[in-house]
Parts: C-alpha cells; structure tokens; sequence
C-alpha cells in the first residue's frame, strides 16, 4: 500500500518540554493506525502536530518533518492542510446552531454558495456517518439536544462534509457507553474504505477491534509499530505486551 | 460574666441581623427613587421635554439638555463601542500571552477605577486643548469614550473569554481561519454580553457629570446644537446647575429635571439587566 | 481569493484599535505624569502634598493639598465604617439565605443603585439628608464631612455587594458540606468556612468600593460644604479632592500655575486610585 502520510525524526516540546522524541513512522492509505499507550505518552500531541492544530498553542515548538503525500505539512497553509487531514475530539463539541448548520459550517465558510448542492452534502455526511435515519427530521434543531453518541457522529459527519483524506480520532468513544462507541466503531470501519485514519485510543480493545496497524507510543518514543494482530499476538517488546496484557497503564 | 449562646440562639440572631441590614441597603434606594418620582411627576410634561428654558431656566422645558446629552452619548458609544470591541478581539484572540501583553490587560482592568474627574482632566488637556476642539460636543464625546474604554474591553473580553475554547478549536480543525472563526462562531455567541455590556456603559455615560464639566458642557446656551463644535448643555450638568447655582428656583423644575435623567438612566439599565437574564436562560451551551 | 483579502484587512484593523485602545491607555497616563511632574518641580512635592493652605487665588497663592488629603480620607472613612459592614451582610443574604427569585430581584436592585447617576443622588442627599442633619445634630451646616460619608457609603454598597456576593457564592459547596458533616449549623458554617474562603474576594470588593468613594466627585461637591480647612470633627465641612478639582477648574487660567496645581491633584487621585484597583485585582486573581 502507499504511504499517505511520513513522518520523519518528529520531535515536539510544550514550553521546551519534549513530549516527542525522534519520532519515525509510516500511515497507509486507506488503513486505520491505532495508537495506544499509557497517558501522557505523547499521542494526543503527535495527533495534533499532524494536522497542525499546535499552532495555535504558542508554548509548542518541534523539529522534524511530516509529509502528506510528498508535501512537507509544515511548508502548506495551516488551513488548507486541515482540510485535507480533518480532527474528531475526545469529546464532542457540536457547534452551538443547528444540526444542518454544523455540517454546512465548513463548507459554507470554504465558498460553498448553491443550496441544493449544500442540502446534498448535509444528507450524503450524515448518511456516511450512519446518522442519517436519526435525525432526518430535525435537521434543523439545535445539535446542543442530541445524545452523546449522535453529537459524536455528527462531528463524523461535519468532517466529512469538508471531504478530507485523513480522519484523526483523539480518543472519540472516551465519553460514551458501550452502545455508542460501536456505534462509532462500526462507523470507522465504514469509512477507511475511502479515508486515511489515525486512531489514539486509550482502550486496547479497541485498538484490537479496528486497527490495521497498532503502534505503541510510551513516555514520547514509539516504543513498537506493526499489524494488530502480529502485535497482540507476538508482541517484540516485552515492554508492550506488559501494556497490552493490563500489567500496566 | 461567661455564657455562650446556643448555636441556634445565634444563628437566629445573625439571620435577623443580615435581613435588617439587606433592609438598610434597599430602603434608601426605593426612597430616593419614590422621592424623586412623587417630587417631579407634576412638572414631567410633554411641554418640559421639547421646549428651552426661560427666565433663566426658571421655567421652561430642557430640550437642549436632553438633545445635548444624546448628542454626546451617542458620539461616545459609536466611538467606544467598535474601538474597544476591537481591542477585545485583539488581546483576547490574537495577542501572544507575554509579559507585555498581561501589563496590557492589567493596566486596562485598573484604569476602569480611575476616577472620571480624573478623565475629565485629561479631556481638557488633549481634546479641548492640545487637539484644539474647544468646550464641544466631540472633546466630551471623546472624553467619555476613553472613560468608558477600559470598561467596554473588560466586558466584551469576559464575553469572547466565556465562549468555551473548544468552540474555536472545533472550527479551526476544519480549516477555517481564526478570523471566520471569530466572525461565525465567536462573535455570536459572545454577542449578547457584549450588547448588554454597552447599554449598561450608555447608561453609566449618559449620568456623568465630571469629564463633561469642562469638555462639553455650557451653562446655558440658546439655541439647539447645530455641530459636532457646538458646546452644548447636557442633562447631569444641568441638573447641578440648577439644583446649586440658580436661586430661587422651583423645586418642581430640579425635581422633574431629576427624574427625566433618571429614567433615561434606569431604564437603559433594566433593559439590560432583563436582556442578560433572558440570555442567560436561552443560552444554548 | 477576494475573501481573503477582506479578512486579512478586516484582522489588520482590528490590530489597530487594539493599538489605539492601548496608546489611550499609556497616554493618559504620561499626560497626567508630564503636567503633574512639571507642576511638582516648580511648586515642590513636599509643599504641595503636605502645605496646609489651599488658597489658589491670594498673593501670593498656596496651593497645599494636605487639608484636601484630610477631607477625602475622611469621608472615605465615614463611607467605609458604613458601606462595609452592611454591604458584606447584604452579600451574604443574598448569596446564602434568600431564595433564587428573591436573590434575582435584589441583586438587580443592586445593579440600578449603582446605574443612579451621582449627581441626582448629591441632589436628593442635598435636599433631604442636609437639612436633617443639620436639624438633628443641631450644627450650623448640615453640609459636612458626615453627610458626605452617608451619601457615598450608599455610593459604594453596590460594588461591595456585588463583588462579595460573587465571591461568597463562588466559595466550593464541598466546604460547606465537609463543615455540615461536622454537626456545625447552617449560621456557624457561614462564619466559620464561607466567609473565610472568600475573604480574599470581599477584601477586594472592600477596596473597589473605597476606590470608587475615593473618586467620587459630584455628590460629594453637593454635600460636604467645600471648606478648604483641616477640619475637626467629622460635623465640619470638608472639601475633597476630586470636588476642587470640579469646582475650580472652570475658573483658572489656561495652562497657568493653579490649573497645573489642579493636574497635580489630579495626578495624585490617579495614583491611588491606580493602586487601590491594582491590589484589589491582586486579592481577586488570588481568589481563583
């Protein structure tokens, strides 16, 4: 498969604090990378270096590159590169206006003018994100009244109407219950047939549910990087099957 | 002697206390408004609204007063309002957060106590003197603006400061700049503290005395304002005129004077603090 | 791209308010040291801050503000010893024994005691408070020093209300609890863990409230009988900072020495104004 995404000796440091080190790694395209790891090992911070939502933090600084598709991330605009490589948060923060407006938000600001075509990608993101049936009706009620698990998938649905090529997911299903995080789940694995995903997931399980890959971040090193199933079958390091297995974490 | 109430003794006796005095507090305000209502309701006329003074305004209405006082509040507020609006966004959403930056802030959150007599003098001094505007309409309106700026940053910067932060990270993440994020997602929803916020400051403006004393204000003037160079009489000066300069004067007239300032004043105020109220219960977040 | 162009203007003259609001900011400041600082080389620090005559227009003039210094501090206190203990009582009604509706109704009965301009309240103080004064303690005047504390302690209530009430209801409900499981009731947990958690916060809005006495002008150049004389009992009249500056500065000449003398005062009102708020701000970040 091809790379969609190099990362090449990514360092990155809040305040002078390095909370990377001399990161290297590979995504695929069209795969889904989970990465796990204990709290505070660096993995929210790598998911926000790569579409560059950093920036707007002025404590950060970072050496290394990151590539999308030959494009050194850090020479595009900020903004056009958010479009390509879209972020869902650990919790979900539906914009506080309606359910249509939150998915025609981006669109709308990136130059979207013509209404039936806006009222097309409104319907085709809600049914991508398997929200679709739900809220068919009330489109144009306020999104702060939806559950958790539908605020969260029509945050899905808001990146998917910028029509992007990477997914980052920073934790999505911390906040919900084990209904809706399949529901989420099942969502994901929908949509790397056609998108890019970087999963951080502070569940194991998870990982080992949806993930093409696993890397292992601790203490800001990638500690081990493979497919699930080689990882959580034969792990190389002991270091990471005492994480996998709950000896740890 | 050594005895000790019993906790509930006390407890009643500091309840009691703490109402009497939430008395002590209220009673002279209602007094104060009650006395100024019963005193002036017979001079308030349609006639007293929209005609001048005469016989050394013993008699009379106080047009020019009340056009001079909306002449220069209105000034003000369109002046202060998008300025300190602005300079809200700008420290609240742009300024790195550096040593400079937070003196910045500090100095503006102090300077809303610096006291207006103190801006009055500063008035003077750059707008009637230094720029050359004279005693008129736009040295007052001026003056009030820079004493109302500091107050307007601080409010409208509590507003953008209470629209959560994920908001604007949520609009970022989908490639929108920082300024249409302001523009669609910040500005709205930090819109009503932001209004509330500038018609308590139009109503504190439109009851100052001090900066206009020597900016704007004239004792007497016998024609209506005709530019923004006029001098002009305004509604608080020309209720300290009467009330202490002119002898002989009716206490109808002071009384009625009084009491048109006040409902200018207060009802602005209630405006407000109703919209806030209102706000606060349709608030989406 | 047009839009583009348009944001870029539009973020660009929002960095210049910015700038302008904070050129404002400095310049107020230097201007008031710039008069104030000239005024203090010709005339002297030491004369001006602790001469006792202020007599602006004799031959050859004094322009001693130590009486002026006197006056304000006085009323000051007088306002103090009345706003403070019954504002702090107030807050703490209103944050912890009245009822939701109640405490929505007085508190925005607080909000329009502060919007009463201050000259309809130095009128309404001049016309009843002054005579019953007067009547009462049986003094030649009723405009004194006391009838000025009285109109200016009801002045600063709103704000020490106001900012205490917040501070008391910001206080955690975990303290208070922690207090209940302890037997203590309802009054005893008050004063004992509430009003010592929010301590910081009531100084504060002690200080904000003495600051805005300290600036008080028209009321007090209605009430207090503007006697430029260290007064001797607070029955005198007083005349206070701020009222001399209200009171002389239509009648001096442009740029001459007693006009300066007026921005010195004006320069001296501003520092401890300045200062009051910079330490109640202390008091308040504090808090949280």
């Amino acid at each position: 498969m091809v790379d969609k995404i190099k990362v090449e000796n990514l360092s990155c440091f809040y305040s002078g604090k390095q909370v990377l080190k001399n990161l290297s790694l590979t995504v695929k395209a069209n795969e889904i990378l989970s990465i796990i790891g204990p709290s505070n090992s660096g993995k929210t911070s790598f998911l926000r270096t790569l579409n560059r939502m950093n920036d707007m933090n002025v404590y950060f600084s970072r050496k290394g590159n990151i590539f999308l598709d030959d494009d050194n991330i850090f020479d595009m605009n900020p903004e056009k590169l958010r479009t390509r490589i879209g972020m869902l948060f650990a919790m979900p923060i539906p914009l506080p206006m309606s359910i249509y407006d939150n998915i025609a938000y981006a669109p709308r600001v990136l130059g979207l003018k013509n209404k039936k075509n806006m009222d097309e990608v409104v319907e085709q993101s809600l049914r991508d994100a398997s929200l679709w049936d739900e809220v068919k009706d009330r489109l144009n009620s306020s999104a702060i009244k939806m559950s958790g698990g539908q605020q969260q998938r029509l945050c899905i649905a808001r990146i998917l109407a910028i029509e992007p090529e990477v997914i980052l997911f920073d934790e999505p299903c911390s906040g919900l219950d084990p209904i809706s995080t399949a529901k989420v789940e099942e969502a994901m694995l929908k949509l790397k047939e056609k998108y890019t995903i970087v999963l951080v997931t502070n569940n194991v399980k998870q990982a080992s549910r949806v993930g093409t890959r696993t890397a292992f971040f601790l203490m800001g090193e990638l500690i081990e990087i493979d497919k699930t199933q080689n990882m959580f079958l034969t792990p190389k390091n002991k270091t990471t099957e005492d994480y996998i297995t709950g000896r740890f974490g | 002697m050594n005895f000790k109430l019993s906790p509930k003794l006390s407890q009643k006796i500091a309840y009691t206390l703490l109402v009497i005095s939430t008395i002590i507090v209220i009673v002279p305000v209602l007094t104060v408004i009650v006395i100024i209502i019963k005193n002036g309701w017979s001079a308030l006329s349609w006639e007293f609204l929209t005609t001048m003074p005469k016989d050394g305004m013993r008699a009379g209405g106080i047009l020019p007063a009340i056009l001079g006082t909306l002449a220069i509040v209105s000034c003000a507020i369109c002046i202060t309002l998008p300025v300190g609006v602005c300079a809200a966004i700008y420290l609240n959403e742009y300024a790195k957060d550096n040593l400079l930056t937070r003196i910045i802030k500090l100095a503006i959150v102090n300077l809303a106590g610096v006291p207006s007599v103190v801006y009055g003098l500063f008035g003077l001094g750059i707008f009637v003197m230094l720029m050359g505007f004279g005693v008129s309409i736009l040295a007052g309106a001026l003056t009030l603006s820079i004493m109302e700026l500091p107050v307007i940053i601080t409010t409208a910067r509590g507003a953008l400061s209470s629209v959560p932060y994920s908001f604007r990270e949520a609009s970022w993440s989908l490639g929108v700049s920082k300024w249409q994020t302001i523009r669609r997602v910040v500005l709205p929803n930090a819109l009503p503290g932001i209004m509330t916020g500038a018609i308590l400051s139009i109503s504190r403006i439109s009851g100052e005395t001090a900066p206009i004393l020597f900016t704007a204000a004239a004792f007497y003037v016998p024609h209506l304002p005709k530019s923004m160079f006029d001098q002009v009489m305004a509604l608080p000066y020309h209720l300290y005129i009467i009330s202490t300069q002119i002898p002989n004067m009716p206490k109808n007239i002071i009384f009625g004077t009084a009491l048109v300032l006040l409902l200018m004043v207060l009802s602005m105020s209630l405006i407000a603090i109703v919209a806030r109220l209102y706000f606060r219960k349709i608030r989406k977040w | 791209m047009n839009s583009k162009i348009t944001d870029y203007i539009i973020e660009k003259i929002i960095f210049l308010c910015g700038i302008i609001a904070i050129v404002f900011v400095v310049l107020i400041f230097g201007f008031l040291l710039k008069e104030g600082f000239a005024f203090f080389k010709e005339y002297g620090v030491f004369n001006f801050i602790f001469g006792k005559y202020w007599y602006p227009s004799s031959n050859p003039a004094s322009y001693g503000v130590f009486s002026l210094i006197i006056g304000s501090l006085l009323v000051t206190l007088g306002a103090a010893i009345i706003a403070v203990p019954f504002g702090i009582m107030t807050a703490l009604f209103i944050a912890e024994l009245a009822p939701k509706g109640i405490r929505d109704i007085l508190k925005s009965i607080v909000e329009l005691m502060a919007a009463i301009p201050s000259v309809v309240l130095g009128f309404v103080g001049m016309v009843t408070l002054v005579p019953l004064v007067r009547s009462i303690l049986d003094i030649p005047t009723g405009l004194t020093a006391f009838s000025g504390s009285i109109v200016l302690g009801f002045m600063a209530m709103p704000t020490i209300v106001s900012i205490s009430e917040d501070a008391i209801r910001s206080v955690p409900w975990q303290y208070k609890e922690g207090a209940f499981a302890l037997g203590a009731t309802k009054w005893q947990t008050i004063r004992r863990v509430v009003l010592k958690a929010a301590m910081p916060g009531i100084i504060a809005a002690v200080m904000l409230g003495i600051g805005r006495v300290i600036g008080e002008t028209m009321a007090v150049l209605m009430v207090t009988g503007n006697a430029a004389a260290i007064p001797t009992s607070i029955f005198d009249p007083v005349r206070t900072l701020t009222a001399t500056i209200a009171a002389e500065m239509g009648e001096t000449v442009r740029g001459g020495l007693h006009y300066r003398a007026l921005f010195g005062i004006g320069l001296v009102l501003f520092t401890i104004t300045f200062l009051i708020n910079f330490i109640a701000d202390l008091f308040l970040n504090k808090k949280k």
